[in-house]
């Protein structure tokens, strides 16, 4: 699961570069996000623009990764592309996150 | 009129374990039949296969392995699909529930009948002799 982290003005921009995170990915997902919020910004962008396909597992480890940066840190999502958009509204979970349609202004040229 | 050129069938068979379940997605997906959908259906179909798939992976044959022998046929009604397993039945034998929690819990699972569920028609499930048979019909524009 290949990810590239850019911290900027105490924003990390994660880009997710596989095209799923899936049953067979979701672990290392979420272990590689782990290593990567450790640097305590306090606000990570992940920007999926780049994954095509999301199952409940990689759902749950989005969720996973939220919930491990505390309460006082948010997980924001960027980009989503149909099939994953699709997941999080049936789900419901695009509820508890800050969508946004790409990546914010400012922060694009970040990785 | 000419003759639909495109395969009204297909069939594969995968091995149970996730890394399997991505591949034989992919090759299912680069048929004829599948690719022969508009996107959004193709992602819909998949969402509801790799779902469905996973489950078996996971439950079925959470203690040994075996095949998952997949049918798509793409007919009037829309694509049907049929999914048989040699792994262990589903508890009671009948479906689970769908079991979403709120949002609000941030959940990480019980996320993925409730998908099936959604987007399918005709959820269907069945234990005959020592195999698990799932079916499930997507119509267009889901």
């Amino acid at each position: 699961m290949e990810l590239l982290a850019e911290p900027r003005a105490g924003i990390l921009v994660v880009r997710a570069m596989e095209n799923r995170i899936d049953a067979a990915g979701a672990i290392q997902f979420k272990e590689r996000m782990r290593e990567l919020v450790a640097d305590n910004s306090p606000r990570v962008v992940l920007d999926m623009a780049r994954v095509d396909f999301l199952d409940s597992s990689g759902l749950g480890a989005v969720v996973a990764v939220m919930k491990l940066l505390g309460p006082e840190r948010k997980l924001e999502l960027a980009g989503l592309t149909p099939t994953v958009e699709k997941v999080f509204r049936l789900t419901r979970m695009d509820s508890v996150f800050v969508i946004h349609p790409t990546v914010p202004e400012g922060l694009r040229d970040a990785v | 009129m000419p003759s639909d050129p495109v395969a009204a069938v297909a069939r594969i068979v995968i091995a149970s374990d996730p890394l399997a379940v991505r591949d034989g997605l992919r090759a299912l997906f680069d048929t004829l039949l599948l690719r022969s959908l508009p996107d959004s259906d193709r992602g819909t179909a998949e969402i509801v296969l790799a779902e469905a798939l996973n489950n078996i992976v996971e439950h079925a044959y959470a203690l040994n392995h075996g095949d998952i022998e997949l049918t798509l046929m793409l007919n009037g009604s829309g694509l049907v699909c049929r999914i048989i397993d040699s792994g262990v039945p589903m508890p009671g034998k009948v479906l689970p529930a769908d079991s979403l929690t709120t949002p609000e819990d941030m959940p990480e699972g019980g996320f993925g009948w409730h998908l099936i569920r959604s987007l399918s028609h005709d959820l269907a499930y069945d234990r005959v002799g020592e195999q698990n048979l799932l079916s499930f019909r997507l119509e267009p524009g889901q």
